[in-house]
C-alpha cells in the first residue's frame, strides 16, 4: 500500500479551537471563529510574538473545550511559517507537553493532523495536540517586503492569513480520520512567489490522483474536497487539470484561501494562504459542519509551497507538497 | 505535461495586472508629484533661494513628505494605486528606506534598523555609486 494509509483504530478529532486577526474576522467566516483580535499584535510588541500568542490561545482553547489539562496530552505537534518555527516554539513554552516542531508551509495543518492520527492509531499516544499558525505581518517581512513598502501586488498573489487553529486527536469525538496520503515534494518549475497556487497545484493533483487510484471511494462519495490553500488561481488549475485526467471535482471543491476572505470586497487578490488559513477554516467551520452532520465525508488536502527567499534569489523554483486526510463522521454508514 | 509545458500553461492563463489602468494612475499621480516638485521649486525661487539650492530643497521636501506619509501608513495605500507613479520619483526611494527601518525596529537599532535599513535601497545606492565611478573614469579619460 504505497499511497493510502488506512487507520483502523479510527482516531478522532475530539477538540478544536480557532484564533484569527481582524481581516479574517471581517471575512465571510468571521462569526465561525472561536477567538478574534481587532489588534493584529494581540497586545504584544512584535508580529512574531503576536503569532506565538495566537498559538498559545489556540492550544489553551482546544484544551478548555475538551475539559483537559496540558498534562493530559502526550505530544504536541506544531508548526508555522517563521524561520526555525519560532512561532510555535516560543508560543508553546507554557504548556507541559512534549513538543515536536513541524514544517510543511501551508500543508502543516494537514501534516500535523496526519501524524497525530498515526501516533494514536499505532498506540504511541492516547491524546495528541496539533497546532499551526501564520501571521500576515510576520510572513510579509520574512518572504516579501516591509509592511509599509509601497508596491503593487499581481492578481495571482495570495494574502497570508493571520490565524491559528489547534486540534486534539484522541479516541473520543464525532469526526474520525479514516485515511491519509502523504504528498511528494513536486517542483514543476514555477518560480513566481506571487503565483504560489500554480506552484502548489501539481502536488495537489498528484496526491488526489494517488488517493482515487487506490481508494474504494469515488469523488461522488464526498460532500466536500477542501484544499488549503491554492487560492483562486491554483484552484482553477487543480480543477481544470484533474478534469482533463477524468476526475471531476468541480461541484464539491472549495479552498480555504477562497473561503476565509471576500476576495473582491476585501481586495485579497487570489485569496488567503499560510498554515493558519487551513487550520482556522478547518477548526472554525469544517469540523463544526461535520459535527452537525451538515457535511459527512470530507477530503482535506493541505498544500504547501516549500521555498525560502534564499532559494528563490539563487534562481530556484518552488517545490510543493500536498498531504491528504479523509475525515468522516462516525455514524456515516449507520 | 512536462515542466516547460506547465510553465507555459500557467503563464498563459494567469490574469495579468491591469496595465492600462495602472499606467494611467502612474501617469496622473507621478505627474502630480512632479508638479508639486515644480511648484515647490518655484516657491523656493520666489523666496529668493538660489536655483541650485532650490532644487536640493525640493528633493529634501519630497523625501521628508514621503517619509512622513510612510510613517503614517498612508504611502503604501497611495502606492498601491499609483504604482510606478510613486516609485519612480524620489518619493519611492524615501519609502524604500523608511519602510524597512520601521519594520526592523523590533530587532533594535543595530541589528534591526542599522543593518537592514538599506535592504531595498542598498542595490540602488551601490550600483548608482558604481555607475558614477565608471562615468567619472570615462569622463576623465575622454571627456
Amino acid at each position: 500500500m504505497r499511497n493510502i494509509i488506512r487507520l483502523g483504530a479510527s482516531p478522532r478529532i475530539s477538540s478544536y479551537y480557532s484564533v484569527v486577526g481582524s481581516s479574517e474576522h471581517e471575512g465571510p467566516l468571521g462569526d465561525c471563529f472561536d477567538h478574534f483580535s481587532l489588534d493584529d499584535k494581540f497586545e504584544k510588541d512584535s508580529w512574531e510574538k503576536a503569532e506565538s500568542e495566537m498559538q498559545r490561545l489556540a492550544v489553551a482553547g482546544a484544551l478548555k473545550r475538551a475539559g483537559l489539562r496540558d498534562t493530559d496530552i502526550d505530544l504536541l505537534l506544531a508548526g508555522d511559517l517563521l524561520n526555525q518555527c519560532v512561532g510555535s516554539s516560543y508560543g508553546l513554552v507554557d504548556f507541559d507537553i512534549p513538543y515536536v516542531g513541524l514544517y510543511g508551509a501551508c500543508s502543516t495543518c494537514a501534516l500535523g493532523l496526519a501524524l497525530a492520527s498515526l501516533l494514536y492509531n499505532g498506540g504511541a499516544c492516547k491524546r495528541c495536540a496539533c497546532v499551526t499558525s501564520s501571521h500576515f505581518c510576520a510572513s510579509e517581512r520574512q518572504f516579501r517586503f516591509p509592511l509599509e513598502y509601497g508596491g503593487q501586488r499581481t492578481p495571482t498573489s495570495q494574502w497570508t492569513v493571520t490565524g491559528s487553529g489547534a486540534f486534539i486527536v484522541s479516541g473520543i469525538g464525532d469526526v474520525a480520520v479514516k485515511e491519509i496520503v502523504f504528498g511528494k515534494s513536486i517542483d514543476m518549475g514555477i518560480s513566481d512567489i506571487n503565483n504560489m497556487g500554480a506552484a502548489m497545484a501539481p502536488a495537489c493533483i498528484d496526491t488526489i490522483k494517488r488517493f482515487f487510484e487506490e481508494s474504494e471511494h469515488s469523488v461522488d462519495d464526498f460532500d466536500l474536497i477542501l484544499t488549503g490553500d491554492l487560492g483562486y488561481e491554483g484552484s482553477k488549475i487543480l480543477k481544470d487539470l484533474l478534469l482533463s485526467e477524468g476526475i471531476d471535482i468541480r461541484k464539491i471543491h472549495n479552498d480555504c484561501g477562497l473561503m476565509i476572505y471576500d476576495r473582491k470586497k476585501q481586495d485579497k487578490h487570489a485569496g488567503g494562504s499560510g498554515c493558519g488559513c487551513s487550520a482556522s477554516v478547518l477548526a472554525g467551520d469544517i469540523i463544526k459542519k461535520l459535527e452537525s452532520r451538515e457535511l459527512k465525508r470530507v477530503l482535506f488536502i493541505g498544500t504547501g509551497a516549500l521555498m525560502s527567499p534564499l532559494t528563490l534569489y539563487q534562481g530556484g523554483s518552488i517545490p510543493a507538497v500536498a498531504h491528504l486526510i479523509h475525515l468522516e463522521v462516525n455514524d456515516y454508514d449507520s | 505535461m512536462n515542466k516547460d509545458e506547465y510553465k507555459e500553461y500557467v503563464k498563459r492563463r494567469a490574469k495579468r495586472s491591469a496595465s492600462p489602468k495602472n499606467c494611467g494612475f502612474a501617469f496622473l499621480i507621478g505627474g502630480a508629484i512632479c508638479t508639486l516638485g515644480q511648484a515647490l521649486h518655484d516657491l523656493y525661487m520666489h523666496l529668493g533661494i538660489h536655483e541650485q539650492d532650490a532644487s536640493t530643497l525640493v528633493s529634501i521636501s519630497l523625501i521628508t513628505l514621503a517619509g512622513l506619509l510612510t510613517g503614517l501608513g498612508v504611502f503604501d495605500k497611495l502606492a498601491k494605486i499609483a504604482g510606478a507613479g510613486t516609485l519612480v520619483p524620489i518619493t519611492g526611494f524615501a519609502n524604500a528606506v523608511v519602510s524597512p527601518a520601521m519594520d526592523t525596529k523590533s530587532e533594535g537599532y543595530i541589528f534591526g534598523v542599522g543593518a537592514k535599513v538599506f535592504t531595498i535601497a542598498g542595490p540602488v545606492i551601490l550600483y548608482g555609486l558604481f555607475s558614477g565611478v565608471i562615468y567619472g573614469i570615462i569622463y576623465f579619460l575622454w571627456g
